[in-house]
Parts: structure tokens; C-alpha cells; sequence
């Protein structure tokens, strides 16, 4: 779950690195008068996305008349998708020098990952790509953690001056939250030296691990939800996992694996696929919503249903598929492929109750929708 | 992290309703379970196995080698620990929604002991005509037949469909090692190449990736090194950029962990990289010869 600058600048504030004064505004008026508590402003969209300055979603103020000017500029607009609602409104801090920070999740070391740079303001692969050496990075035993010590060891040597001591107590508060909020990213660019010597972070990214929002009842609610449309609500309400496409063939398999894989085979025998659903794991005795809620969907043709059981039990699963097709009598024509735990038994009951044959592959299947679907446009 | 039918496992969380019914699949594929563990069921017999507290316990009682979990998802972390300092050498963690943190954790002691993990969020391990360990269906004879071709999978259904196909084109399996679907996991792809390719009569290595992360690259790197055939296959090149396909770990953002990056890591390296899984028994003819 991501967390928009307004929502995670507290977090780090909490643990103790400093960031600019300010607050929320969803309105031009009220935009003015955070501006007016704290003088020179800078006003900055509130998305959950990246290069907000480069769609013109960050502006400065230097009265509270300006401020309300550029939030009426700002508020409304979209960025990468998002229609920007709500502004931050901050002092501006006079920088002297810009500095990257962050800890995420790293697969290949598997454990967490310090990465630190003189280069700050640029995203960071920019940075890797055009001045590696000014790149620091550390891999970290989750156990053992990092200490203020070795942060110190990190940032030095790199020109830091004065300013050293407090980056480093910065860059060991932004491990502690790393590990405090289950962050699977915890990113400050830029993280400044201010021109009085004080170290700011001027932005922050947070993303939560969702498996660790169970574990935040405190903070979660402050987080983005992902955008979802009125089917992928639907479905997360019911604990399905579903995503929304634009194609017309229908898509209902076990496991993300083998879901995306369907996908691939539809879109292989050109075809497009209408969705992502899966009901592997604990999901699989689902089938019945899960069938029900895509049959709700507008503008599919033709469907395929793909199951591979392995935990997920394929008799289990084409019994619940059965009785959303006895209640709902959907007209579209439907393609079976069935194998694994439980096949014989469904492969049975398709047979009895619908009078089916699953076809001998999933690329038969696949195969056979699309065209299904291409002969009913 | 190749089980074997000698190897002593024990189920942790044996008492569940998935523990019960996938000791006794275990069992009757002849998997060697040897003990089970509830925290308040210690004493009790379950699946004609006893029944300990926890794995210390059951390493001081009968012994073990390999633990399979079945626990819920905050409570894995403890019990993985338990089960690494107990002496285990081997772990097969099945959850889903572990947080990452915890996973991060276990694996780091893990690592320290030299103990394998397979997993977060896999469906287990299969050695053919010995034992599994997990919830594959180890004894469905279409899918799973003792042969000579190694499967790597991070998708549980995904590895059910290939193993079917393998059998199909009349080979079998050596092993197969479901890895996990999580963003971090104890087995890398790379880790899992390395294990295949030093187990003895295997002569093919069957690779399913999907989108997402950079494990494939990684282990394209090793194939590269390798005199035995792999042949791959990577779900997700229809997913759009920046939703997770189910998996935590497939998600593409950018250019980082997609197909076409995964794709041509793996050619370059010689890999026999697969349009669909059906072609999985004619490129395994073609790079075999028979």
C-alpha cells in the first residue's frame, strides 16, 4: 500500500527525522491560509506517483495570495491518471545540497537493503546509471539491524562537511522506521542540507508490505488505497483477486501462475483477455462469486476457465463454477480445461450436470474462446 | 532442497484441516512423516504420528530433517525459527501473506545454519516415486512419473500444468522444487538451477518463471555455465505494467523484471525459451535428441 508525501512525512517525523513545516489543503482558500501561518510556501499535488514537478503539480508561493493561485492551478489537474485533490503546503526550506535515501526489500540479498547518494533530486536509477560512484549501498541482516555506526561508516568520504553526524542520524531513523512501519520502501529524495546546516527530508515515498498491514491498525488507514473499478471492489470485498482488462475473453483460473498464463495464451492465439481472476489458495472454494462476478462484467464473448489443481482442488472449484452457471444461465459459450487434484471427479460432474467435456489442453481451450469470441463480433 | 524418501519430515500445524488432509496424502505417497506439532495438542497422536509442542520437542523425541508448515501467516516466523534452531536441515514454508519482514527474518537464520528453505507461498517440493512434501499432487500419475527432468516453478498450478505436459511428451520428473510466488524467497531460481543440475539423473532442467523481480536474469547467468538443457517458460508477458497479477512478486515497474528483459537474459544464455507450455515436450525432444 503506497502513502502518499502528506501521510508519510509524519512517520519519519515520528522517528525523529525533521521535514518541513506544513499541512493539507483541499481547497484554494484553505491553501492560503496554511500559507499564511508559515510564510514562503511551496504548494505540491498529493498522488500516489513520481515526477509531479515535471507536471507542473509542485509550485512555489511566496504570499499566501500566491499560494491560493497555485493551489486553484494545481488542484483538479491529473497526473499519471490520478486527478489531484488535495495539496500540501509547506515552508521552503533554502537548500545547499540535495541527498537520496532509502531502505527497501532487496530479493537478491534477501534482507533488507541501505541505499545512500550524494545525488539526490534524481530518481535512482538515474543515479546508478550516471554517477555510480557517488552511490552507496549496504545489504542488512534483519536481525541484527543497522546502527548509527554503520551509517556514519556509509556516508563518509563523501564531502558531507558539517552536515555528516546529523545525515547519518537521519539514515539509521530512516532504518528504524523501515523496520517499525513493515515499509517494503522507505525513499527520501531529496533528503537536503539546508542552508542553516539543518537536514530535511523534502519528500518522502512510503510503501507498506500489505502483508504487514494487518500489523498497523494505527497507521494503515492513513495509506492510498489502490485505485480500484467498481468489479475490482466488488471483488477485493469478497477476497477475490481481480483486476479489470479490456478485452473480451473471459478468464477464470487457479493460481496467479497459471492465471497469467491463460492471459498469455489468450492474447497468444490473438485474443484479448477481459480480466485477471484467480481463485488459488484458500480462494478455491470461491468459484461460485468468483464465476458470478466476472459473468457481471459487460462485454465479454466467450470464456475460458483453466484449472491446475495442485492445493487448490479442481473438483471443489468446478462444483462452485457449476452452480453459478445453474443459477446465472449465461448464454456465452464457455471452454474448460481441467487437470490436477481432484480432475477425475470434476471432469465427472461437468459431465453431469452440464453436459460438457473439458478440452484436452488449455491451449485447446484458450484457443477455442478466442475464437468463440472472434465468430460473435 | 531435494527431499528424499529417507528423510524424516514433520508437520508443523499437523492438526489443521489442510495439515490432516495433506499428512495423510504424505503418507500414503510414502513420504516418512515422522512427528506433527500443535502447541496445545503435545502428547496426542493425529495421522498416527505424535503430536509435540513444538519442533524442539519433536527433535528431542523422534528426530526430523525436513519441516513442512502449515501455519497461519503471522504466526510463521516463530515457528520457522523454532524449526531452524531445533537442527532442522530443511524447511518447506507453504503460506501466503507472510509478511516480508518476517520472511526476511528466518531466512537470514536459516542462511547462517546452512538450512534450505523452499518457499514462502509455495505448493512444495516432489521427488517421484519417493515422497513430497507440500500440497502437490504427487500421486496423480499423469502429472507426476519418475524420469529425468528437473522442474523449477514459482507458481504451485503453473508446476502442475508443465509436470503434466513433461508426462504427456513421455518423460518424468527427477524432482520438483516450487519455489514460492513471494517477493523474497528462501530458493532463488538461480539457487534451485544450481540444486537440479547437481541431482543425480537429471538430464533436463524445466524453468517456470513469471514477471517480476530479477530471479530469472540471475539464474540465466548460471544456465549459461551449464552443459544440461534447460528449457523455460515465463508467465505474465500479457500483464499490464504496474498491478500485481496475484503473485506479490509479479508486478512490472518500468523496464525492471519485465518479459522481453527476462526473455532475452535467458536466450542469450542458451535457454530454450517457450511460447506456451504445450511446447515444453517438443523443445525438450529437440535439446535432448530423443
Amino acid at each position: 500500500m503506497n502513502f502518499e508525501e502528506h501521510a508519510a512525512k509524519p512517520l519519519l517525523a515520528r522517528h525523529g527525522i525533521a521535514v518541513p513545516r506544513g499541512a493539507l489543503a483541499t481547497t484554494p482558500d484553505e491553501a492560503a491560509r496554511v500559507a499564511a501561518g508559515i510564510g514562503a510556501a511551496v504548494v505540491k499535488a498529493q498522488v500516489p506517483a513520481g515526477k509531479r514537478g515535471k507536471s507542473g503539480g509542485i509550485q512555489l508561493a511566496a504570499t499566501p495570495d500566491e499560494a491560493r493561485t497555485r493551489a486553484k492551478a494545481i488542484l483538479g489537474i491529473v497526473i499519471a491518471g490520478h486527478k489531484v485533490e488535495r495539496v500540501l503546503v509547506e515552508e521552503q526550506v533554502p537548500i545547499a545540497r540535495e541527498l537520496y535515501a532509502a531502505v527497501l526489500n532487496d530479493p537478491s540479498s534477501k534482507g533488507p537493503l541501505v541505499l545512500f547518494s550524494t545525488g539526490g533530486g534524481m530518481d535512482i536509477e538515474e543515479v546508478a546509471a550516471r554517477a555510480p560512484e557517488s552511490l552507496r549501498r549496504q545489504a542488512v541482516d534483519i536481525r541484527r539491524g543497522f546502527s548509527r555506526a554503520e551509517s556514519a561508516t556509509l556516508v563518509r568520504g563523501l564531502g558531507l562537511g558539517a552536515a555528516e553526524g546529523k545525515v547519518a542520524d537521519a539514515l539509521a531513523q530512516l532504518y528504524e522506521a523501515y523496520t517499525a512501519l513493515d515499509a517494503e520502501l522507505l525513499e527520501i529524495n531529496p533528503l537536503i542540507v539546508a542552508r542553516d546546516g539543518r537536514v530535511i527530508a523534502l519528500d518522502c515515498k512510503f510503501v507498506m508490505d500489505d502483508s504487514g498491514i494487518v500489523r498497523h491498525p494505527d497507521v494503515a488507514p492513513a495509506g492510498t488505497p489502490e485505485k480500484l473499478t467498481g468489479l475490482e471492489a466488488r471483488a477485493k470485498a469478497a477476497g477475490l483477486k481481480y483486476i479489470d482488462l479490456d478485452g473480451d475473453v473471459g478468464v477464470l483460473a487457479n493460481g496467479a501462475g497459471l492465471t497469467m498464463t491463460t492471459m498469455d495464451m489468450v492474447r497468444h492465439y490473438g485474443g484479448r483477455p477481459a480480466n485477471f481472476l484467480e481463485i488459488g489458495g484458500e480462494a478455491y472454494t470461491q468459484a461460485r462469486p468468483a464465476l458470478e462476478l466476472l459473468l457481471s462484467k459487460p462485454g465479454i464473448r466467450s470464456l475460458v476457465i483453466n484449472f491446475c489443481g495442485a492445493f487448490a482442488r479442481t473438483d471443489v472449484m468446478t462444483g462452485g463454477v457449476i452452480e453459478a452457471i445453474e443459477a446465472l444461465k449465461p448464454r456465452l459459450p464457455i471452454f474448460f480445461s481441467v487437470h490436477g487434484t481432484g480432475d477425475e471427479e470434476a471432469i465427472k460432474l461437468l459431465k453431469e450436470r452440464l453436459g460438457v467435456t473439458p478440452l484436452p489442453t488449455m491451449n485447446d481451450a484458450c484457443k477455442a474462446a478466442v475464437a468463440a469470441g472472434k465468430s460473435l463480433r | 532442497m531435494i527431499v528424499r524418501g529417507a528423510d524424516r519430515v514433520l508437520v508443523m500445524g499437523i492438526t489443521g484441516k489442510q495439515g490432516t488432509f495433506w499428512t495423510e496424502r504424505m503418507q500414503a505417497y510414502g513420504t516418512r512423516v515422522v512427528g506433527g506439532t500443535h502447541p496445545g495438542k503435545a502428547g496426542t497422536t493425529h495421522c498416527n504420528v505424535p503430536v509435540f509442542a513444538t519442533a524442539r520437542d519433536a527433535m528431542k523425541g523422534t528426530g526430523f530433517d525436513v519441516a513442512v508448515l502449515f501455519i497461519p501467516p503471522l504466526m510463521v516466523k516463530e515457528a520457522a525459527l523454532d524449526a531452524i534452531e531445533a537442527g532442522a536441515r530443511g524447511l518447506v514454508v507453504l503460506t501466503e501473506h507472510i509478511p516480508v519482514q518476517d520472511v526476511m527474518h528466518f531466512v537470514a537464520a536459516a542462511k547462517e545454519r546452512s538450512v534450505w528453505i523452499l518457499g514462502p507461498n509455495t505448493a512444495g517440493a516432489v521427488t517421484p516415486g519417493e515422497c513430497f512434501a507440500g500440497f502437490m499432487p504427487a500421486f496423480n500419475e499423469r502429472i507426476f512419473r519418475k524420469g529425468s527432468i528437473g522442474v523449477i516453478s514459482r507458481s504451485g498450478s503453473l508446476g502442475v500444468l508443465f509436470c503434466l505436459n513433461v508426462v504427456q511428451a513421455g518423460y518424468g520428473e527427477s524432482a520438483f522444487l516450487g519455489i514460492g510466488g513471494d517477493p523474497i524467497i528462501g530458493t532463488t531460481t538461480r539457487e534451485a538451477l544450481i540444486a537440479l543440475d547437481h541431482f543425480p539423473g537429471t538430464e533436463a532442467i524445466v524453468m517456470v518463471g513469471e514477471i517480476g523481480g530479477s530471479m530469472e536474469e540471475e539464474a540465466a547467468e548460471y544456465a549459461r555455465t551449464m552443459t544440461k538443457p534447460v528449457v523455460a517458460f515465463i508467465a505474465g508477458g500479457a500483464a499490464p505494467e504496474g498491478r500485481k497479477m496475484g503473485h506479490a512478486g509479479a508486478i512490472v515497474t518500468g523496464s525492471k523484471g519485465s518479459y522481453a528483459s527476462k526473455r532475452s537474459a535467458l536466450e542469450a544464455a542458451g535457454v530454450t525459451v517457450l511460447d506456451t507450455p504445450s511446447g515444453v515436450g517438443a523443445a525438450l525432444k529437440n535439446r535432448l535428441g530423443r
